[in-house]
């Protein structure tokens, strides 16, 4: 009997130390976030001497100067479609490319297949120079479609291979009924093969969806208009140009910060999905 | 017929290969080309004319700002092997057990990682900055004014400075990769060493540790392979300074080809560092093949 007790105790403390430990690190992530939201609340006067979170009297104006003065509304909307149109092109383009190698035949498909797996070991930042000279001389330096054919290269890699490994668990039956019924492979791989694939596309949309976001250095490279610029580069020219001007620096990085924690709170389970698979890969 | 469906089956796979040739494998070949020569991307490229031979990498093989930058990235690389991978395990394995508000603790830990690294870099500049940051506040109501220092202007304190950011960044994702690791682990395996009388460190020592080997030696493998690439986290938060004192290769390339117009050098620079980059691989594949035979 004291003996059980004696182990429940020593259980007790154990969990109670587990979690202190735990919350101390769940603290430690989310504290600079909370700085950042509370910050974008002070005034230009107050920022510098008022060290509370949140404060008292806080101002909601400051988003709506960053989103118009600071120029935070174009480049939000930019993101947003450089997320929404490099997203869609890595989704449609993969899943044609993976459905290829997984179900049809063709010379040199293994080949080809191992050249997007290759890819994912070249950094990125070693041929810099050639993309952008390449970029120039195609007349796509400081256009949209110039950056979004970038994006779409930058995922199409892991999409594919991650899309045609879910292609080739997938039971053949249906698609060979389709065929049978006289189905195209066209019309296979959007009828049959797309709807099935539902929760690896929904992998590589969310994936895709926070690296395009999240992208800073091609767009350095490519755009030189402002009014091209998506959220990351905007922040970093704002933080160049206004260097003391906190509340508003911290504002733009909320504006820019809350959608992907939105998408991530929602969708967790298949982002966590997506980084097992992509460490599996690389 | 056949000849067709083939040609067919191709349009299947034809945008992702165009896209792919055009952007990936074109620039890829062609940084060798320009690696052996001097240009500065606006006058005329002539190859004739523009060739020097071995001349952009014997200079920087002398470059002492480049070798320094690889440092910095390896310094950064070990704090990240050791500190960011030693916390991950321990959240991982306390994660592991069926504990109350588990799921909870994995929404958070993995925030970080999904945050911008521009947002990142600039929060903590700010908590960093040495008039008015938070850190410095602190550390002078509780009475250690004497460590308050410019975090990120000291040449002593800002690549630590950074490596830690890069650490709280990056934990998050070895704690997914451990944590799934850990649970491919059977309960049984726990459950019968215990009956057998195993403590619970000789539990971890004999049961754990050689069945997650595997996990460990990826983890290891994409941590020095993703540390060593760094480079945004920098630019946000000290472009590179004090000096020279938190430059990491990829700055430098980036350095090389937008502050001082020396295209061919910037392809050396990729070159050298894509070499260095094979090179660590390679070792540590050879490493994990002994390792899993160990």
């Amino acid at each position: 009997m004291k003996e059980s007790a004696k182990y429940k105790l020593e259980e007790l403390l154990k969990n109670g130390m587990m979690h202190i430990f735990l919350i101390i690190v769940s603290i430690g992530c989310l504290f600079p976030l909370l700085w950042m939201a509370g910050s974008s609340l002070k005034t230009q006067q107050t920022i510098f001497s008022d060290m509370s979170i949140f404060p008292k009297n806080p101002v909601w104006g400051n988003f709506y100067t960053a989103w118009t003065r600071g120029g935070f509304g174009t480049y939000f909307l930019n993101s947003l479609f450089y997320t929404v149109t490099a997203v869609f092109g890595i989704a449609i383009i993969s899943s044609l490319a993976a459905f290829a190698f997984s179900r049809l035949k063709f010379p040199g498909k293994d080949m080809l297949f191992y050249m997007f797996l290759g890819a994912m070991m070249i950094p990125l930042p070693g041929s810099f120079v050639p993309l952008y000279v390449l970029m120039t001389r195609l007349h796509l330096i400081n256009t949209r479609l110039g950056y979004i054919l970038c994006m779409i290269n930058v995922g199409l890699s892991f999409s594919i291979y991650l899309l045609k490994t879910f292609f080739d668990k997938m039971p053949s039956e249906l698609e060979d009924a389709a065929r049978i019924d006289g189905c195209s492979r066209l019309g296979i791989w959007w009828n049959v093969a797309l709807p099935l694939a539902k929760p690896a596309i929904a992998v590589i949309v969310i994936f895709s969806s926070l690296n395009v976001w999240n992208e800073y250095i091609l767009s350095t490279l490519i755009f030189s208009s402002k009014g091209l610029m998506p959220l990351q580069r905007g922040l970093m020219i704002f933080q160049g140009t206004h260097i003391t001007e906190y509340p508003l620096l911290m504002a733009g990085m909320t504006i820019t910060t809350v959608p992907m924690i939105l998408v991530y709170l929602l969708m967790q389970r298949h982002i966590i999905k997506g980084i097992t698979a992509g460490a599996i890969v690389g | 017929m056949k000849t067709k469906a083939i040609l067919q089956n191709y349009l299947f796979i034809l945008p992702a290969v165009l896209i792919f040739f055009i952007f990936y494998i074109y620039p890829f070949y062609k940084v060798f080309t320009l690696s052996l020569c001097q240009w500065d991307g606006i006058s005329q490229f002539n190859l004739s004319k523009n060739f020097i031979g071995l001349g952009n990498f014997i200079e920087l093989l002398q470059d002492r700002v480049w070798w320094g930058a690889m440092l910095h990235a390896g310094y950064i690389t070990l704090i990240a092997l050791t500190f960011q991978n030693a916390l991950a395990l321990l959240l991982a394995i306390a994660c592991d057990r069926d504990i109350k508000g588990g799921n909870i603790y994995r929404v958070i830990f993995y925030l970080p990682p999904v945050l911008s690294e521009v947002v990142v870099g600039l929060v903590w500049k700010w908590i960093y900055d040495g008039n008015y940051g938070l850190l410095n506040h602190w550390l002078a109501s509780m009475g250690f004014s004497n460590l308050v220092t410019d975090w990120l202007s000291n040449p002593n304190t800002a690549l630590t400075a950074v490596a830690i950011i890069h650490c709280w960044k990056g934990f998050g994702w070895g704690f997914i990769i451990f944590l799934a690791g850990l649970q491919t682990i059977p309960r049984q395996l726990y459950e019968t060493a215990r009956v057998d009388g195993a403590s619970g460190w000789q539990v971890f020592k004999c049961v754990t540790i050689p069945l997650m080997v595997p996990v460990f030696i990826l983890v290891f493998i994409l941590t020095v392979l993703g540390t060593m690439q760094v480079f945004v986290l920098i630019l946000s938060m000290t472009n590179g300074g004090p000096g020279y004192h938190t430059e990491v290769p990829v700055t430098r390339i980036l350095a090389s080809m937008v502050d001082s117009s020396r295209f061919g050098y910037a392809c050396g620079q990729g070159i050298m560092f894509g070499a260095v980059l094979l090179a660590i691989s390679f070792v540590q594949i050879k490493l994990s093949k002994y390792m899993k035979q160990a």
